[in-house]
């Protein structure tokens, strides 16, 4: 089997995988970086992030707001040291992006231009128009090509880590242009794959969203943190679930609903706000957690519009003229028009709640390593856990500066403790197992399932029972389809055998991982016996910090269930209280 | 909702298959408001799983999904059903090596691409020492900011006929992209980059047709940057070779 040896191999070269090869190549030109990624970067999902970046910059702002700000939008499940770390970062990470020539949207007098975002309570989301992950994304890829020792494998799928003695020795990776399987031989092994949106069907995640960084350590025996803290974006499309930005609202966009009311004053984000005058942390700009529950409550109460496309609300920009949705939000406009037929110029646009990010993912560190030697994460593949119960929008572009880069130091320091690469013998064992996993995949005969059909399952499932909220029998219905079908799993049949760009097999290793994933979510949230954040159980309606301020994490069986566990959240400074979005009037 | 039954007409290559390419017919009812994409997806799902193509983002910004949508090049994700009435032929985006059905070969661009050096090169001098950010005006932002927006989607290279013509051409996105440095009032690196910019495959290849231009789905306008190069190459050969005492 052919054989890459690199000091460090990096998986997905979306943000946070490109910032921490830069990271490398910088700390030290002789290190050897492989960096593997199922897609050509540029293609990597950070580029569709579209508000902007968190990072304290502007006078009237402090490290201490955005360490509020972000444990309370996260219901406290946030570890408060990673939140401490992250917040102190947060800037240098956005001016090093700014010094990288990153095209940030700038103020009259030519520093960098700040907007207001959900759940913040002051403006501090650095912001390139409403296409800021695109040009995080690019800047850091054509950044990433001025170091030669950063050898890229581009469109190179990873099927499983390799191990020896408790630690990372490598993994296997399918070549998609041959069919090819290679070994990679690294002693550490970075996994920035991003997030798993696409176990559901209403997503602004890209078809590669698939959890296979998520599923790669979970099969290792790393266990998957939080899974059952799934954000829902409050403005999708209803049509494609293309995302609109929060930066709508941050500009002063306003929600209605089929009676023309602003209902989030009637679900503790009031009172109202003048039209065009965004007020920070209020109605708007309430997290979206309470934004999306309050879309489902006012479906229950019938206030929401029937489309073709399922009930929708209005998000009305009117107000903002054309000329500044032009050069703030260029992107909402076209996709609107596009995907809609809908001129935010002229018209509201009817937006309904879409899945859009996991705040869980593999449990790290603060440093962003794993419990398994040599094996670090960062970006939305990971948990390390800032996010808590629910992410604030603009924290994650930033996160996965500051963790991609804090991976890298990481994994640099785990090599100079000396760490032994494995033995030849233990590498090619895993390897040549590893392809024979494969073979057999590719091969197999007489299997009755499809790749499309136990995708569909799953997704239903997930939307039917682990949506914006949840029940025990919803959820316990789910974890005993999604076993089912983890079992059926194993009957699927290839009608593509070739090699040469097979995207059937890319597909069935893709739906491996992603029901994999979609089991964690639901047992999590199944033996979650109480209400936070995103996590929102009808039959346990209130936050239980006594049995329940701690991390879950799924720990992976592979013929059986994950097992539950607990850990307990990190609590420095900021004890647990009451989520306070009135716009002080409360 | 409406729905109409479409013909599709799919190029189809399998390099351990296949002598040469092949057309293959799909009739499938499509909703009215489906892209192209959609349509492919739906086919992927429900017909034949055999049929291989990129995408991602489905909203014009991965860059994933370009190829020749009845002899035109087009993202595939905003390629709508209702402005193609009759059949619909479907190909890999021209000028490129096909890997597999609609999968084309891009290592081409992706080496030329680094050669334009895309990354910011400090200009000398104390003004930019430090480690603070630099001061960037709105008006000085505005002078690149389009030429940001390419997404590599290579559509403008299947549009191009002098990159059909002479495979050595660097293109209409990476001359953008290395234009867009050139412009940035941070980057201290033009220089450099016209080794590759005004070289021999530079620039001077391009015959203006404005292909590149009129096919970019996000109105980077490469045939202006490639004229924008050509005007200040000239304006280098003459300073140089006539007045060369400004070259100090």
């Amino acid at each position: 089997m052919e054989t890459t040896r690199a000091d460090v191999a990096i998986i997905g070269a979306g943000g946070a995988g490109l910032r921490a090869a830069i990271a490398l190549a910088q700390a030290d030109p002789k290190l050897k970086i492989a960096l593997v990624s199922k897609v050509y970067p540029m293609r990597s999902h950070t580029c569709a992030a579209e508000g902007g970046a968190a990072g304290v910059i502007k006078a009237d702002d402090s490290l201490e707001h955005h360490f509020d700000d972000t444990v309370g939008g996260g219901d406290w499940l946030s570890d408060q040291d990673a939140v401490d770390y992250f917040i102190g970062e947060a800037p240098k990470e956005l001016i090093q992006l700014e010094r990288w020539g990153c095209p940030w949207s700038r103020e009259a007098n030519g520093s960098v231009a700040v907007r207001p975002f959900g759940g913040m309570k002051k403006q501090r989301t650095w912001f390139a128009a409403d296409k800021s992950g695109f040009h995080i994304l690019h800047t850091l890829f054509q950044t990433s090509l001025q170091f030669p020792s950063i050898e890229r494998f581009d469109e190179f799928y990873a099927t499983e880590l390799l191990r020896e003695d408790g630690r990372v020795a490598g993994f296997t990776a399918i070549e998609m242009r041959s069919g090819q399987m290679r070994r990679f031989d690294a002693r550490a092994v970075i996994i920035c794959g991003g997030g798993a949106g696409r176990i559901f069907p209403f997503t602004t995640n890209g078809a590669i969203k698939t959890g296979d960084g998520m599923a790669l350590a979970y099969r290792a025996g790393v266990p998957l943190k939080d899974m059952e803290f799934v954000q829902y974006h409050p403005t999708g499309l209803p049509s494609t679930g293309t995302l609109l930005t929060e930066a709508c609202r941050g500009e002063g966009g306003v929600l209605v609903n089929r009676h023309g009311r602003r209902f989030l004053q009637d679900y503790g984000m009031g009172p109202e706000t003048p039209l065009g005058r965004p007020v920070l942390k209020t109605m708007e700009l309430g997290p979206r957690d309470r934004v999306s529950q309050a879309f489902w409550q006012e479906q229950q109460k019938g206030n929401m519009i029937p489309t073709q496309w399922g009930d929708a609300m209005l998000l009305d920009m009117r107000h903002l003229g054309e000329a500044k949705i032009n050069e703030r939000l260029p992107l909402v406009r076209d996709m609107s028009i596009s995907y809609m037929g809908v001129d935010p110029v002229t018209d509201p646009v009817p937006v309904r709640p879409v899945v859009h990010y996991m705040m869980g993912g593999i449990h790290t560190d603060l440093k962003a390593a794993t419990p398994l030697p040599g094996l670090f994460a960062a970006g939305e593949c990971a948990c390390v856990s800032i996010n808590g119960a629910n992410r604030l929008g603009s924290n994650s572009l930033t996160e996965l500066l500051v963790f991609g880069r804090r991976a890298a130091l990481s994994a640099m320091e785990y090599l100079q403790s000396g760490a032994r690469a494995a033995s030849e013998s233990a590498l090619a064992t895993g390897a040549d197992a590893a392809r024979g996993r494969l073979r057999e995949l590719l091969q197999r005969t007489g299997g009755k399932e499809t790749v499309a059909g136990l995708r569909r399952e799953m997704m239903h499932t997930m939307e039917a029972n682990a949506g914006i909220y949840r029940t025990h029998e919803g959820l316990a219905e789910a974890c005993v389809k999604l076993a089912d079908l983890r079992r059926r799993y194993r009957a699927i049949e290839l009608h593509d055998k070739t090699n040469v760009y097979n995207t059937d097999l890319l597909q069935a290793l893709e739906l491996g991982s992603m029901l994999d994933c979609a089991e964690a979510v639901a047992q999590c949230a199944l033996a979650r016996k109480e209400s936070r954040g995103a996590h929102q159980r009808l039959d346990f309606a209130a936050r239980d910090d006594r049995n329940f301020l701690r991390h879950s994490l799924a720990v992976f069986d592979p013929g059986a269930s994950p097992r539950i566990e607990y850990l307990d959240v990190v609590i420095t400074k900021s004890q647990p209280g009451v989520r306070d979005y009135s716009g002080g009037h409360e | 909702m409406g729905e109409r039954t479409v013909e599709f007409e799919v190029l189809r290559y399998n390099p351990e298959k296949d002598a040469a390419p092949h057309f293959q017919r799909y009739s499938v009812k499509c909703r009215e408001e489906w892209v192209v994409l959609d349509a492919l997806n739906h086919i992927k799902e429900s017909v034949d799983p055999t049929l291989s193509y990129r995408w991602s983002c489905h909203m014009a910004v991965c860059g994933s999904c370009g190829m020749m949508v009845n002899g035109e090049p087009k993202l595939a994700c905003k390629s709508f059903l209702r402005d193609y009435p009759g059949l619909i032929r479907v190909e890999p985006l021209r000028h490129f090596p096909v890997e597999r059905d609609l999968v084309t070969v891009i290592d081409d661009f992706v080496a030329k691409l680094a050669r334009v050096k895309p990354f910011l090169i400090p200009q000398p001098g104390a003004a930019q020492a430090g480690t603070g950010e630099y001061a960037q005006t709105p008006a000085q932002l505005k002078r690149y900011k389009q030429f940001t927006l390419c997404i590599n989607c290579m559509l403008c290279y299947a549009a191009c006929p002098e990159y059909g013509l002479i495979p050595e051409y660097i293109g209409p996105a990476v001359i953008a992209l290395g234009h867009r440095w050139n412009e940035d009032s941070r980057d201290g690196g033009r220089a450099q980059r016209q080794e590759e910019l005004a070289a021999t495959n530079g620039v001077w290849d391009c015959s203006f047709v404005g292909a590149c231009s009129e096919v970019c789905p996000e109105h980077v306008d490469p045939a202006a940057a490639i004229q924008q190069v050509k005007i200040k190459s000239t304006i280098d050969w003459y300073t140089e070779h006539l007045m060369p005492w400004l070259n100090k």
